[in-house]
């Protein structure tokens, strides 16, 4: 090391130079940021797709694809629907009030759906997005509960939902599956994606 | 800089050509560093087989990666039938892919015994804390690298165990959602997805990986190797050479003791590839043989064996178990008031208070995330939590021995219910495994200076055979 003092003057230079230098390497990293978001065709690939609800028979389920994900499309039997109701103190978020933005307005009920036996929901699981599996059947059966209504186990995490998508309590998922903004054309005749606000 | 030298006019070809290049690039130096004048313990035992094994499977995942790479398309709507063309079409194909899929799982059994080794013999106490932080931070690239590969073949358990992960990141809070977009690059795990895990997968984790092996050996030549007396070799040395009087060079010593233990375990890895490359659905799993369907998952999906142990963690914290650690944050800082006195106990109480109001803050999901990333960092503060007054296992107490037995066996029964459907009993067992395998580590500080400690020796116990 040399003796001679700092040149105060070259330092304030080279400190200027490294911050010059290390703001020129921020700004190159953007572009390679930016480079691994979606793409404008992935933005793109969103649009509404329908759906032909008029050969689904009570009981049933339908699924369609909405910006890579499964939606499902369920008409449920009455005693499914009836069922519903008593379920409400094992439910976690019985009303669908935790996350407004899974749940639009027109389906924040206890059958979660605009016709009371159509279910239009999201199937992918609200814990890691998982899709959970259909276990209409009632009764004991494994990995489920002995006094089960019938509903949707997702087995990844084992998270239980009811037939309207309805999380029970004290399982790994923290939301009801989610309804995707949806409205009917026709009758039989459904459009998800869009509803009547966008 | 060492002196020019100049081989002597008589001297044999060979020599000549060695003094060429020493003086130009220390090809010698590096050989006797590492190899013909690194000393090593006498007393290995097989346990210390492990490191070169997990380089040798390195090097065989590098080489049947290259040449995979030469047939398969990292395209969502090309890559499944890609890989049954290698399996199929491709001369010799079906090989090289098996030796890479039981590579990976290789990797993981060897890279497990050599932590184990570690930890028993306390080979990250000091002076090697950096040999074991440099090591973990392999396991955790190692993970990642076996993770994003995972996705490539692109059948069902790729496809839902990489939405699975990429969707853990979603449960970060804030950020989350965003983080896993950036991951995704889509809305929905998919084509943009497959390439980016494709180039991290082939090209940026391997630097990275090769980097951190670097590092790890040459902090372990810095230091020397530890062995199982955790004795200090380098503490009684031969006062005329300077050598180690335990110590024995590298090579020839172990590097042809290695060659053999490299025979016995190219037999079990020939054994397995040509006789079970799928070993009953835990290296290559019977449900990715079907193509990623994005509508359906699999109905019983689990991650591949060496994950599981980490994946129970995640799936045993629920609310209870939140709920249970809320509790336990509160006794902590209860016994800890006790023992403190003054300002610190503010502290404490205002850390205590923080911590219970953010674990009901957050979702459970998001404390099965810090769980199951806590599991894995909390191995890199390792060298800093052991107080015990000795390295080895063998001269502690007789019940740390059942200590460590017992983390060993709920590290199994974690893995074993990893695989297994959730169900109510398996979540009670893995959230108490959770907790023993948390508690041995965070309160190591103290358990590890309690019991009867035998004296250490000298010098390494070694009979000559």
């Amino acid at each position: 090391m040399s003796d001679s003092p700092v040149d105060q003057g070259r330092r304030t230079w080279v400190a200027m130079t490294a911050g010059a230098g290390a703001l020129g390497g921020v700004a190159v990293a953007v572009p390679f940021v930016s480079s691994i978001t979606p793409s404008e065709r992935a933005k793109a690939a969103g649009a509404a797709v329908e759906a032909d609800i008029s050969a689904l028979k009570p009981g049933e389920k339908m699924t369609v694809e909405w910006r890579g994900k499964p939606v499902w499309i369920v008409r449920r039997t009455k005693e499914q629907l009836d069922a519903l109701k008593a379920l409400d103190p094992q439910l976690a978020d019985p009303d669908s009030k935790r996350n407004l933005d899974l749940t639009p307005d027109y389906a924040r009920n206890t059958h979660r759906s605009i016709k009371d036996e159509v279910l239009v929901a999201v199937g992918i699981c609200t814990h890691l997005g998982c899709s959970p599996s259909d276990k209409f059947a009632t009764g004991a059966q494994p990995s489920l509960p002995d006094d089960w209504q019938g509903g949707f186990f997702c087995p990844c995490h084992g998270s239980t939902f009811d037939m309207a998508g309805r999380v029970f309590k004290n399982k790994p998922a923290p939301d009801n599956l989610e309804v995707p903004p949806h409205m009917y054309l026709s009758d039989s005749r459904l459009l998800i994606g869009e509803d009547k606000k966008a | 800089m060492a002196d020019f030298k100049t081989a002597p006019a008589d001297a044999p070809a060979g020599v000549k050509l060695m003094t060429w290049v020493d003086n130009r690039f220390p090809a010698t130096k590096l050989f006797k560093e590492h190899m013909s004048e690194y000393y090593a313990p006498k007393n290995f035992n097989w346990f210390y087989i492990f490191g070169s094994l997990a380089l040798l499977v390195l090097v065989i995942q590098i080489v049947t990666g290259i040449f995979l790479v030469m047939h398969y398309k990292p395209d969502a709507a090309l890559a499944f039938a890609s890989v049954e063309y290698i399996m199929r079409d491709v001369p010799w194909g079906w090989l090289i892919r098996y030796m890479h899929s039981t590579g990976a799982s290789a990797f993981f059994v060897v890279v497990y015994l050599h932590m184990y080794r570690g930890l028993i013999y306390g080979s990250y106490r000091k002076p090697r804390e950096l040999v074991w932080v440099f090591g973990c931070a392999i396991f955790l690239a190692l993970m990642a690298e076996a993770f994003m590969g995972y996705l490539l073949p692109w059948g069902q358990m790729s496809y839902w165990g990489a939405q699975v992960i990429v969707n853990l990141f979603a449960a970060v809070p804030f950020v989350g959602p965003d983080l896993a977009l950036l991951i995704r690059g889509d809305y929905v795990v998919g084509d943009a997805t497959l390439n980016r895990f494709f180039s991290f997968h082939v090209i940026a984790v391997p630097l990275v990986l090769l980097g951190l092996v670097v590092a790890h050996i040459i902090a372990l030549h810095e230091v020397g190797s530890n062995n199982p007396d955790g004795v200090e070799i380098k503490a009684k040395k031969d006062p005329k050479t300077g050598i180690p009087l335990d110590g024995i060079a590298f090579h020839p010593y172990y590097s042809v003791h290695d060659i053999f233990g490299v025979g016995l375990f190219l037999m079990v890895f020939c054994a397995i590839i040509f006789f079970g490359p799928e070993l009953g659905g835990y290296f290559l799993e019977y449900n990715n043989f079907i193509p990623a369907d994005p509508l359906k998952t699999p109905l019983h999906i689990a991650p591949v064996w060496y994950f599981t142990p980490y994946y129970s963690m995640l799936r045993a914290t629920t609310d209870t178990m939140v709920n249970v650690l809320c509790v336990i944050v509160a006794l902590a800082g209860v016994v800890s008031l006790l023992a403190v006195k003054g300002k610190a106990r503010i502290a404490i109480a205002v850390g205590g208070i923080v911590a219970i109001a953010l674990l009901k803050t957050f979702d459970a999901k998001f404390w099965g995330v810090v769980v199951m990333g806590g599991a894995v960092i909390i191995l890199f503060v390792l060298p800093w939590l052991d107080n015990s007054p000795v390295k080895s296992i063998r001269y502690r107490p007789q019940w740390h021995k059942w200590l460590y037995g017992i983390f060993v066996v709920f590290f199994v029964v974690l893995g074993y219910l990893g695989i297994q459907p959730p169900s109510d009993l398996g979540t009670l067992v893995s959230q108490i495994g959770t907790l023993f395998y948390f508690g041995f580590f965070l309160l190591m500080p103290w358990w590890s200076t309690i019991g009867t400690f035998k004296q250490v020796p000298d010098r390494v116990n070694f009979t000559a055979h």
